[in-house]
């Protein structure tokens, strides 16, 4: 068999070193270099606004391009857009200064146009990115280089909505039929799924879903000419197969490394690990508002006495969960944020040691000398080693009395559990798109109403709470806003509605004569990849 | 003769509408998909939409009758994950698994046919011993894990072969897409159909083997020695010849089973064909691709069933006889 090289090298001549390295690193050096990248899932489909997940935009931001980007720290940089801000005549609209000279795939100019019709098509249903440009009211162009989106009311995080939403052309999508983002109950497959016209650094040359997808450089992107010519992008999904493609040379950089074998990667001779916090917490959360439990044998809700929910988060060992359960991957943490997002504190991070004999007397006092039963919903298969969490938990629990019963099941009966408010007690893990706490607060803190709350499985209302979080949204004087954030902050984790057990740690394998950094969201560029 | 076939073809329509009805009643308990096809910024009010507007709130006779209606048509609709046609999908991925079906089938048939002979000739020796241990090792043990195995020996350590994948492949037709006709893609096939093949090679060797056994014993064999005739004639002349009736049918009726059970193999070496779609589906309530998949395993079933059925009615009169008795 005919084993492909595993890096095409074409270079053009002999270079100094140093000056070679330099011009790696400003990525203007004409050499073929071929990427073979492998993860767990493929994209579910090439149209720029139809899903709103993880791996789909992790592919399509090298096709497709947004106003704003985001970087491996978490800061916003200039994509499409050159500059954005507020309006200074009304702080209700966004300016965005859109970049001049770019093409897309197809040799046509973006203008502003596409740049509308885009935010348009994205934020009308069956768009799966609609609720993030729920406040919008009108994007409009008013000259060849500016756009003004007018929301609702003053909406001084919304450019951090925009990381994800992409810019395509609206002459190519009117040209095949795809104006809208395609709909699941149309019955037909939509063009854009399979095609693609985008602005971004590479073209998609060969679509084979689940298969194999090959990208390759677009001669005509603006920015500066990537390392990396041509990305051979293939789905793995078994873990073993994943590790033992990297350790066969057939692929180049693994994106999913399963915990077990992290490790034994690094020991190995030409492969290298690089890790990073994710933006994901997993914490557990419990209904602490009903007047009884229906998988409980207790008399009334012991979740919704504080005392028994301080004896729970004295009893949960976070250290010993990194230890065993997660082999040192992990972040424990005490706060149900990773430490890059705006609310951030590392006081409302930090834990105390476990205190099992305080933890008994809380329960004592609480009135649950004898424990009380309860189920665990916990997934199987959503977050790394999460029913092992859960599994460490119960024997924790045990300790102060609590018989939890672990009901593990995959994520598509799960989290219905959550919606639905049919479990008492459960895992949950969250990441923060926007790098803003006002998310967290949105969709776990508020009551459920409208659009807010819909993964509150705890029940928990707090009209108080509920008015500050709206208020969050309209403050256009960050310091305020930053100060009512920490408010809020201390009111949650006062009331302990969440049991943080940690921020997940992600970790990428490669051969080492690659070099590439994790990025919080999990959506790697093969662009910032360099050549040792 | 039509009577019979209007009747057996009656029952595979019964057992094709059994099927989808266990299977739809299954899909009550396999969660949600709209939890997986939308994010997690989507309002309660949305997703609840998305339901309605998959009629996934209908009464389950409604849905039922509305799948059966639109699936005799050969709509299965379309895919909540890939959002391409159903049955597209699954012709573009049939072709992977038949190819690796029929390999290992090939395989399984030629090495079995083999290896019980030798063990049935040469009873007692090394050799023999020796296949029969391993080929006990390989067929206790998980297939998952057979191929693990394999692609850590001769993809990892030895780097001989592909861990995964088809390889490069060749469009035959409009429908077809091969890869046979490709160095790489004959090389990616070797672990894959070894790893699916290997039980189906060890029944066909055990039953080779009990089969010869019993017709080296037969009288008609040692009149074939009291004759003089060659060993090599007296083996596969005569013994062998007589072995393979019931082995041929059994192998024909394993290929139905290769095809349904190549779901773990495909997995493991991400072999792009329908048993690895059927995963990826499961794991993310594509109902859609999962009643498609279950129904076409079930024609699999009932075609192959039927052909067996017709074939008997053909060769053997005595089944015409009985009908013909009942009737008077």
């Amino acid at each position: 068999m005919k084993m492909t090289p595993i890096l095409r090298r074409a270079r053009a001549g002999l270079l100094a070193g140093v000056a070679a390295t330099a011009l790696v690193v400003s990525g203007s050096v004409a050499m073929a270099e071929t990427i073979r990248w492998a993860r767990v899932t493929d994209a579910l489909t090439m149209d720029p606004h139809s899903q709103n997940e993880g791996p789909t935009h992790t592919l399509n931001h090298h096709i497709y391009e947004t106003l704003v980007g985001r970087d491996d720290d978490g800061t916003l940089t200039p994509r499409l857009a050159t500059q954005w801000g507020i309006s200074e005549e009304d702080e209700t609209v966004w300016v965005f200064t859109i970049r001049d000279g770019v093409k897309f795939h197809d040799g046509s100019d973006m203008t502003v146009e596409d740049v509308v019709f885009s935010l348009d098509r994205a934020r009308t249903p069956p768009s799966g990115m609609a609720a993030l440009h729920a406040a919008v009211e009108e994007v409009t162009a008013v000259d060849e280089s500016t756009v003004h989106v007018r929301m609702a009311g003053p909406a001084p995080l919304y450019v951090q909505n925009l990381t994800n939403t992409f810019i395509m052309s609206k002459a190519w999508a009117e040209a095949n039929g795809v104006e809208a983002a395609p709909n699941f109950a149309a019955g037909e497959e939509a063009y854009s799924v399979r095609n693609t016209n985008g602005t971004g650094p590479y073209r998609l040359v060969e679509r084979d879903p689940e298969v194999r997808t090959v990208l390759q450089v677009f001669e005509d992107h603006w920015d500066d000419a990537p390392a990396v010519t041509e990305i051979i992008y293939t789905p793995i999904s078994e873990a073993a197969t994943r590790v033992a493609a990297l350790l066969s040379g057939e692929v180049d950089i693994v994106q999913d490394v399963p915990v077990q074998d992290i490790a034994r990667l690094e020991q190995t001779d030409g492969i290298r690990v690089v890790r990073g916090p994710e933006n994901r917490n997993i914490f557990f959360s419990y209904d602490m508002s009903s007047e009884t439990l229906a998988s409980s044998d207790a008399a009334t809700n012991p979740f919704a006495e504080p005392l028994v929910r301080e004896a729970m988060a004295l009893a949960l060992d976070r250290n010993a969960i990194r230890q065993v359960v997660m082999r040192g991957e992990s972040q424990p943490s005490a706060a149900p944020l990773p430490p890059f997002v705006n609310g951030w504190t590392e006081e409302m991070d930090a834990f105390g040691d476990p205190d099992l004999a305080r933890a008994r007397e809380l329960m004592e006092e609480a009135g649950f000398a004898d424990g009380f039963s309860v189920r665990l919903d916990c997934p199987n298969d959503r977050y790394l080693n999460d029913e092992s969490i859960c599994q460490a938990l119960v024997g924790m629990m045990a300790q102060i009395g609590i018989r939890v019963d672990l009901n593990a099941q995959t994520r598509s009966l799960h989290f219905p559990l959550i919606e639905n408010w049919e479990t008492d007690f459960y895992l949950l893990g969250w990441g923060v798109p926007t790098f803003d706490s006002q998310y967290v607060f949105d969709f776990l803190v508020h009551t459920r109403e409208g659009s807010y709350g819909s993964f509150n499985g705890s029940r928990y209302s707090n009209p108080e709470l509920d008015a500050k979080i709206e208020a969050l949204a309209t403050m256009t004087d960050l310091e305020e806003r930053d100060a009512l954030i920490a408010e809020i902050w201390a009111e949650v984790m006062d009331e302990r509605i969440f049991l943080n057990v940690h921020n997940q740690v992600l970790a990428y394998a490669m051969r080492d004569s690659i070099s590439l950094d994790v990025h919080p969201e999990n959506q790697p560029r093969m662009t910032t990849v360099s050549f040792d | 003769m039509i009577a019979f076939i209007l009747r057996r073809l009656l029952q595979s329509v019964m057992v094709m509408l059994t099927v989808a009805l266990v299977a739809f009643a299954l899909f009550r308990f396999v969660g949600d998909p709209v939890a997986s096809m939308v994010g997690q910024e989507t309002t309660l009010a949305e997703r609840a939409e998305i339901r309605e507007a998959l009629g996934l709130n209908d009464p389950f006779p409604v849905q039922f009758v509305k799948f059966i209606a639109r699936a005799v048509q050969g709509d299965f609709g379309i895919s909540y994950r890939l959002q391409q046609p159903v049955m597209e999908l699954i012709l573009s991925r049939l072709p992977a698994t038949l190819e690796l079906a029929l390999v290992s089938g090939v395989l399984a048939f030629a090495f079995g046919v083999g290896f019980g002979v030798y063990t049935a000739l040469r009873r007692g020796n090394w050799l023999s011993g020796t296949i029969m241990t391993v080929s006990l090792i390989g067929v206790s043990l998980p297939t998952f894990l057979i191929g693990v195995l394999l692609i850590w020996v001769f993809a990892v350590e030895l780097q001989w072969l592909p861990s995964f994948g088809r390889g490069e492949v060749v469009q035959v037709g409009n429908w077809w897409r091969t890869g046979l006709l490709t160095e790489s893609g004959r090389a990616s096939l070797i672990l894959p159909a070894i790893t699916l093949g290997l039980y189906q090679m060890t029944l066909i060797m055990r039953l080779v083997r009990a089969e010869m056994l019993e017709v080296l014993r037969t009288d008609y064999i040692k009149f074939a020695r009291a004759r003089g005739l060659s060993n090599r004639a007296v083996h596969f002349g005569h013994a062998l010849k007589n072995t393979l009736v019931p082995v041929i049918t059994i192998t024909g009726l394993q290929m139905g089973s290769i095809i349904a059970f190549s779901i773990i193999t495909e997995t493991v070496f991400q072999w792009p064909g329908v048993g690895a779609l059927f995963i990826n589906s499961v794991r993310f309530v594509d109902v859609p691709v999962m009643a498609a998949y279950l129904m076409l395993i079930a024609l699999v079933f009932v075609v192959i069933n039927l052909i067996v059925d017709l074939l008997y009615y053909a060769v053997d009169p005595r089944l015409r006889v009985d009908r013909a008795n009942a009737r008077s």
